[in-house]
């Protein structure tokens, strides 16, 4: 964009921010990320936990793996091991996060500490790394999807959360308990989503 | 062993489906699903991976420490991956363009990664594909399921072939549209979990306590 003037180059960060947030949400629109969405959200907490160490791994991936595909993979010509490399670099960050964290927090690594794990395989986070690749983002958009995605993740799964807090003493007959009418409410979620779908002209 | 060969192929297909009991693995099986041809050609990558990837890590489970064994977990499975990925874009590269970044997720599907933890980390290569197998199928089972319904109600045809004529070609069936959109793909998935626990009522006994329990989030 080489034309765009500051202010333009700003809203288009903007948009792409709240377009990742809301309108193109990952969990609701495009299907990343339900595994710990369907998972971890049981209690609020939890959630909560969850939702804080993955929006953390994922920017900081998200950046990581622009990194590693731009000034490693390309220049050697080696696209095809993308997949392989991202996942080691997830797995790096989350492993840097989780020795970070146990050093400087134990209070947070008590909170966080068993979900750091699960992150890893979090197709969100791997999800974000390949998108910003098929995109051909830059250095600055590949950071702002990636928080985007996780502020979206983040989002979703708390509103989820608490939504399931309240169906878990709703009374639901008894073959639609646990994951089908969970199912069912992120369904209606969607639909609410899709609502946000002509926003920002996107 | 205590089961059978027979039972570790058969029993994820219905009894014991990765998908519709242990919700692993959902987040492809609700995005490629707008077409039979593309959740066809998921359903075969990732069938492939399971069983290879469960042989391949059973082979070597003795001589993996157990503090490094994700990663060496995921690297085999991204291999994999990666060969699953070359071969689709060279001889499906329409599919696969479709399938998007949804093949390279096969790494982070919980179903492949599962198995291998649960199941070739502790048996021999021959049972451990077997296992692998029979999850790949109860898989592909979803979301063969799945994506009929999707794309005969949502567009009026199966594998690009008509079988509903649409109104807007002159016949009567109404497409519904809805089918194609994000939110139908939960609704399906939902209902068809309805239906597998009338079905079968072992099924509903207490799931909440299992994810729970996998998670270890109640003993904070």
């Amino acid at each position: 964009m080489p034309e765009l003037t500051l202010g333009s180059t700003l809203s288009g960060y903007a948009f792409l921010i709240l377009g990742t947030v809301l309108v193109d949400n990952f969990v609701l629109v495009r299907f990343l990320g339900l595994c710990p969405f369907m998972g971890v959200s049981k209690k609020l907490e939890g959630a909560t936990g969850m939702a804080l160490a993955t929006s953390f791994v994922l920017t900081l991936s998200a950046i990581c793996s622009y990194l590693v595909n731009s000034y490693l993979l390309a220049p050697l010509g080696l696209e095809y091991l993308r997949t392989i490399s991202f996942i080691l670099v997830i797995a790096v960050v989350v492993q840097f996060t989780e020795m970070v964290v146990r050093k400087t927090s134990p209070l947070l690594y008590r909170v966080l500490g068993i979900y750091l794990p699960l992150i890893t395989t979090n197709c969100a986070v791997l999800g974000v790394a390949l998108l910003n690749v098929q995109e051909q983002n830059s250095f600055i958009e590949s950071a702002l999807y990636g928080f985007g995605a996780s502020v979206g993740f983040s989002l979703v799964l708390i509103l989820f959360a608490a939504i399931r807090e309240r169906l878990e003493v709703a009374d639901v007959p008894g073959p639609f308990k646990g994951p089908a009418i969970a199912l069912i409410t992120a369904g209606l979620m969607s639909l609410a989503f899709m609502g946000f779908a002509g926003l920002g002209g996107a | 062993m205590a089961q059978t060969k027979r039972e570790v192929l058969i029993d994820p297909l219905v009894d014991n489906n990765p998908i519709a009991l242990q919700i692993l693995g959902i987040c492809s099986a609700l995005a490629v699903t707008t077409k039979l041809e593309t959740a066809l050609m998921m359903c075969m990558a990732l069938t492939v991976v399971t069983a290879l990837s469960n042989a391949s890590i059973s082979l070597i489970r003795n001589h993996i420490p157990s503090s490094i064994r994700i990663i060496v977990q995921m690297t085999i499975i991204a291999s994999l991956v990666i060969v699953v990925d070359q071969f689709l874009r060279a001889f499906a590269f329409e599919t696969a363009k479709e399938l998007s970044v949804f093949v390279g997720l096969i790494i982070t599907n919980c179903i492949v990664m599962g198995r291998a933890e649960a199941f070739a980390m502790k048996n021999p290569p021959g049972i451990s594909f077997i296992d692998g197998l029979g999850n790949g199928l109860g898989y592909s089972v979803i979301l063969i399921v799945v994506a009929v319904v999707r794309e005969l109600f949502g567009s009026g045809s199966l594998m690009g072939y008509e079988i509903f004529t649409l109104t807007s070609n002159g016949g009567s069936y109404v497409s519904n549209g809805m089918l194609l959109l994000p939110p139908s793909a939960f609704f399906i998935i939902g209902l068809m979990i309805w239906g597998l626990r009338t079905w079968k009522p072992a099924q509903k006994e207490d799931p909440d306590f299992q994810i729970h329990q996998v998670h270890r989030t109640e003993v904070l």
